[in-house]
């Protein structure tokens, strides 16, 4: 078999589907995908629940269409396939890779694709007091002893955290017979998304306890009870405000960290606010010819978002390997999260690339209401945007302008929030 | 007056439907959330999701869903008509697995090739 | 009839067997639990201690320091991971603290610890970068070090059943009953006939002791909450730092690496009345951080991957309780073995084999004694090593747990060994899978499934853990909900 590839992607989730078509599109010859799964798709292939595809399909699929449609367009599109297969290291640009069938793989590409995904945040993380029984799983790993395996993972049924993945299942869990007592989110708000909390939770009668944690678990061999209690302004438990479950289930949806080891160990730059690499406007990290995209870079909330970030990805890797390449002294100007800002993604926008608008994520650190995003370079307002309401559930966008760009004097953007509703306290 | 969150779309908008006036939506930002807010509070639906076991695949369950939204009343005795139900690899995805789900003219169909 | 019996396979157990197993003897060991090495043997600090810290003259300060020697051979000939690293006892600059490691120096010298020196604070700094700057002086140990505790348990157990021994699990011992020159014992799963038990029974040794009418020895069982830290942290140090002892006189909390390159910090010290306590609670964890930043400030506990508490097998009596029973000959207590016990455990066997002896039983070295043991370990391989073994079987070829890189070949030969592991932890512990920073979120399910196929059992019935820890409750749609709802 070839060992040397124009584009290495490592992933065949949606991220790296999409960044895989769009390095072919763009003129890549050989373009391969590294999945360690028996087939492509990702974590879409459990998540059977429709939602997905609105922006970039135009309607309304459930992921494993999602996931089939994109790996028909990259079978189409000549997307060569390492199934079954696990990247042990990238160094540079050669990945090593194993599988049953050829054996510990050498390979190299022009440009690499890191496209690995999240990984759930467990109970080990978050340091939930009490027994250690069986009937604790997180939310990712139950849909998929559900949707893939096949097997119920309990009756009764307790969730903590709000992440779309929990209130997913928590509709899934009740479809399928059991009794879902309570979703427990510690913030004051929800993390899903509020379609989620109306067709999971209040379509079945659930109860979604916000400000409040779970503070014991209780079970020799199989969780028998879980108490739950509220908690004051600094996330910690009220006494006298405990509400104990029966149950024999603790389901966790607490959070995606970026599954970014391989990275790590390549040593490239990650970002201590997303746990994943720093991009440039391009998704190219600041390791010469090595591209991120989707939730390996920041978690995303909608798979459409990942699928136009790795477009960009792909593209840009398929013109790093055809030779072309930026300007080494070209300005950079790095984006700084400013006031309830976490983190933006790019984190800094060479102007060389910058021909055209520059598309930012970001999310925020709290609920605000009617607001606008500012984008200042130094003391001058570059451009700003309304918002109605924001949310830490829900990633936002923004598109600065070219022509804005190229005005910017300095080396740095700021993008910050103003709450337009009360005064910022000082 | 009802209040509702519209499901059309991950945006989440505050709806407000007013049954003594036509069904008047206000809040929606477009026509999908209008239609959503009518239907919502005279009849509501729901697309289903599930799984059916599949033999002859690579895996044990195929996802399945509802060709339409059906009635969210009927969405308990929808799941009921999978119960039992196992078929034969192989499916591609659009592959009707139950037809007329509930009498509500929707069917349950594949929604992954299984082979 | 059996010539030896053995109550429990902990530690204690397995060192008792897998001695035993070298003579013409035939040995058999009951464990309550669906597998070896789950009770105290599962949750411990992993330290092979220098042995300074017991009182000199005791057993548990001679037993240690020969325990340590053999510990070395054992886990070289058997495959288990061990890694010698020095032990810093720390001390900031008040009288109390630096005349405790003065003590505790000579103490070990008198126990006949070797190399032992106190060391001043740049040497301490030197030695180890990761210390608090602001101590004075440090006690060093040269000779300590880590080990995996129940790959150590695993492996002699199976070894004493490649040479003969047989395990039997889930078999809780529920009553002894004293004939003329030999015992009845009546377990969960079958009666045997032995002409000598050994009473290894962990936290539970004095319940046992008392089967055959022991009275005077009362368990008092502590236990001790752990953190366990992602790799990150553990490349953070390079040794065992322990501070010096509160005013109740234990260890103090220890922050430590593991064999497996992860940073473990515990445990704190607490009565428990369970011999099965398993639960952490917040105080105690917060207390853990504080005392682990005092000793190594540059702990992140952000990066925490993993709670638990651990029991240490204590009693009323201050030593180690090793000997034949006063009031039942030939029944032979290995008791109250807290720590240092991990340390110990193979001179324990070899006290109990001289015991054994002086009670009349003839010890005659087998002709044949396998005393080897390989395991593919496919993560720490050489590119070519690899594909060496990935050629001789494909099943080195499917990464199964991705965070601890464990091949579906690694999970299946430690299916098919002497003692079958039935579980979802038993792999844990055997393999590493699901050990890692998602904690087995990605590779229980896939776990699972090799383990029913590898088994011929039906998927419902793998266990977590030991008995009662389901994870499937039905196939899916068996209980599904019908059209009422729920």
């Amino acid at each position: 078999m070839r060992m040397e590839y124009d584009v290495i992607v490592v992933g065949g989730g949606p991220a790296g589907l999409a960044a895989a078509c769009s390095a072919r599109e763009a003129g890549a010859n050989d373009v391969l995908i590294i999945e360690r799964d028996t087939e492509a798709g990702g974590i879409l292939n459990q998540c059977i629940h429709n939602g997905f595809g609105l922006h970039y399909f135009k309607e309304e699929l459930t992921g494993p269409e999602y996931a089939g449609r994109f790996i028909k367009l990259a079978k189409e599109a000549g997307v060569q396939f390492l199934l079954d297969t696990m990247v042990l290291s990238v160094d540079g640009h050669t990945v090593t890779a194993c599988n049953a069938a050829d054996g510990l793989l050498i390979l190299t590409g022009k440009a690499i694709v890191l496209a690995m995904g999240c990984r759930e945040r467990t109970r080990g993380a978050i340091a939930i007091p009490g027994d250690r029984p069986a009937g604790i799983f997180t939310a990712g790993t139950a849909q998929r002893y559900l949707n893939i395996e096949g097997y119920m993972v309990g009756r009764r049924v307790v969730i903590l955290g709000s992440g779309d993945i929990g209130l997913i299942m928590a509709r899934r869990m009740t479809l399928e017979g059991a009794k879902v007592l309570a979703c427990v989110e510690i913030m004051p708000y929800c993390n899903g998304l509020n379609r989620n909390i109306v067709q999971c939770l209040n379509d079945y009668d659930i109860p979604l306890y916000l400000s409040h944690t779970v503070t014991n678990v209780e079970g020799l061999h199989r969780v028998e009870r879980v108490t739950v209690a509220k908690v004051d302004e600094k996330k910690k438990p009220i006494p006298g405000t405990e509400i104990y479950f029966d149950c024999d289930t603790l389901l966790l949806s607490v959070g995606l960290i970026p599954e970014n080891e391989l990275t790590k160990d390549a040593g490239i730059l990650l970002d201590n606010a997303t746990k994943g690499a720093a991009v440039y406007e391009n998704m190219e990290t600041r390791s010469e010819g090595i591209f991120s995209c989707g939730n390996v870079v920041h978690v995303h909330d909608l798979v459409d978002f990942v699928t136009m970030e790795s477009k960009k990805a792909g593209a840009a890797a398929a013109a790093y390997a055809a030779g072309v390449r930026c300007p080494k002294d070209g300005k950079v100007i790095t984006m700084k999260p400013g006031a309830h800002v976490t983190y933006t993604v790019p984190q800094a926008v060479r102007m060389h690339h910058a021909a055209e608008s520059v598309e930012l994520s970001f999310r925020v650190d709290q609920v605000i209401g009617n607001s606008e995003i500012q984008v200042t370079d130094g003391e001058n307002l570059v451009c700003r945007f309304a918002r109605k309401q924001m949310a830490p559930g829900e990633m936002e966008h923004i598109t600065i302008p070219e022509v804005l760009l190229k005005r910017v004097s300095g080396e740095e953007l700021c993008i910050s929030v103003k709450n337009l509703n009360q005064e910022e306290r000082v | 007056m009802t209040e509702l969150i519209c499901i059309v779309c991950p945006k989440g908008c505050h709806l407000c439907v007013d049954e003594e006036n036509g069904y008047a939506v206000k809040g929606n930002s477009c026509d999908r959330g209008e239609e959503y807010g009518k239907r919502e509070v005279q009849n509501p639906v729901r697309v289903l999701t599930s799984t059916v076991y599949v033999e002859g695949a690579g895996g044990r369950c195929c996802p399945v869903k509802t060709s339409e939204a059906i009635p969210k009343k009927d969405i308990f005795r929808a799941m009921a008509e999978l119960k039992g139900l196992t078929v034969q690899a192989p499916v591609k995805t659009g592959d009707v697995i139950v037809k007329n789900v509930c009498g509500s003219g929707a069917d349950w169909i594949a929604t992954k090739d299984m082979k | 009839m059996y010539d030896v019996l053995i109550v429990g396979c902990g530690i204690v157990g397995a060192a008792a067997a897998y001695q035993l197993s070298k003579y013409k003897l035939s040995v058999c060991v009951c464990e309550r639990y669906n597998d070896v090495a789950n009770g105290c043997t599962k949750a411990n600090t992993a330290i092979l201690h220098a042995g300074f810290n017991s009182p000199v003259g005791s057993l548990e300060a001679r037993l240690n320091v020969r325990g340590i020697e053999l510990a070395a051979e054992i886990c070289e000939k058997l495959s288990v991971e061990r890694i010698q690293m020095p032990t810093f006892i720390i001390a900031y600059d008040t009288p109390h603290e630096l005349a405790y490691i003065e003590k505790l120096y000579e103490r070990g010298v008198a126990n006949g610890v070797k190399g032992l020196r106190i060391v001043d604070r740049d040497e301490a700094l030197a030695l180890e970068p990761g210390l608090n700057p602001n101590i004075r002086a440090a006690l060093y140990a040269p000779g300590s070090g880590i080990v995996n505790p129940w790959e150590y348990c695993i492996a002699m157990a199976e070894t004493a059943v490649r040479n003969g021994a047989e395990v039997k699990l889930e078999s809780e011992v529920t009553a002894i009953e004293k004939k003329d020159d030999y015992f009845v014992v009546t377990t969960s799963t079958g009666i045997y006939e032995a002409r000598y038990v050994v009473n290894a029974a962990g936290a539970f040794s004095a319940d046992v002791y008392a089967l055959v009418g022991g009275k005077d020895l009362i368990q008092k069982n502590y236990a001790g909450q752990y953190y366990i830290l992602d790799k990150s942290q553990g490349e953070k140090l390079h040794s065992i730092i322990f501070p010096c002892p509160d005013e109740r006189g234990t260890k103090g909390i220890c922050v430590t690496p593991t064999v497996h390159g992860n940073l473990l910090v515990g445990p704190d010290f607490y009565e428990v009345q369970d011999g099965d306590h398993v639960g952490t609670d917040p105080a105690t964890l917060e207390n853990l951080k504080e005392a682990g930043h005092r000793s190594v400030p540059g702990v992140d506990f952000r990066e925490v991957i993993h709670e638990y508490a651990g029991v240490r097998p204590n009693t009323n009596c201050p030593d180690f309780v090793i000997g034949e029973a006063p009031e039942c000959p030939h029944f032979i207590n290995l008791a109250g073995i807290k720590s240092p016990g991990l340390s110990s455990a193979p001179a324990i066997a070899e006290e109990l084999e001289q015991i054994l002896a002086q009670c009349g039983l003839t010890l005659e070295k087998k002709d044949h004694f396998t005393d080897r043991r390989e395991r593919i370990i496919f993560r720490t391989l050489s590119d070519d090593e690899k594909r060496e073994v990935i050629k001789r079987d494909p099943l080195y070829g499917r990464v199964i747990c991705r965070c601890e890189t464990v091949t579906e070949g690694e999970i299946v030969e430690a299916i098919h060994r002497p003692i079958v592991p039935r579980t979802i932890d038993a792999i844990k512990r055997r393999c590493n899978a699901g050990m890692g920073r998602c904690q087995g979120g990605f590779c229980s399910p896939r776990v699972h499934k090799i383990l029913a196929r590898e088994l011929g059992v039906k998927e419902e019935d793998i266990l977590m853990d030991e008995q009662g820890t389901f994870l499937i409750t039905s196939a899916l749609k068996e209980e599904a909900a019908d059209e009422n709802g729920i």
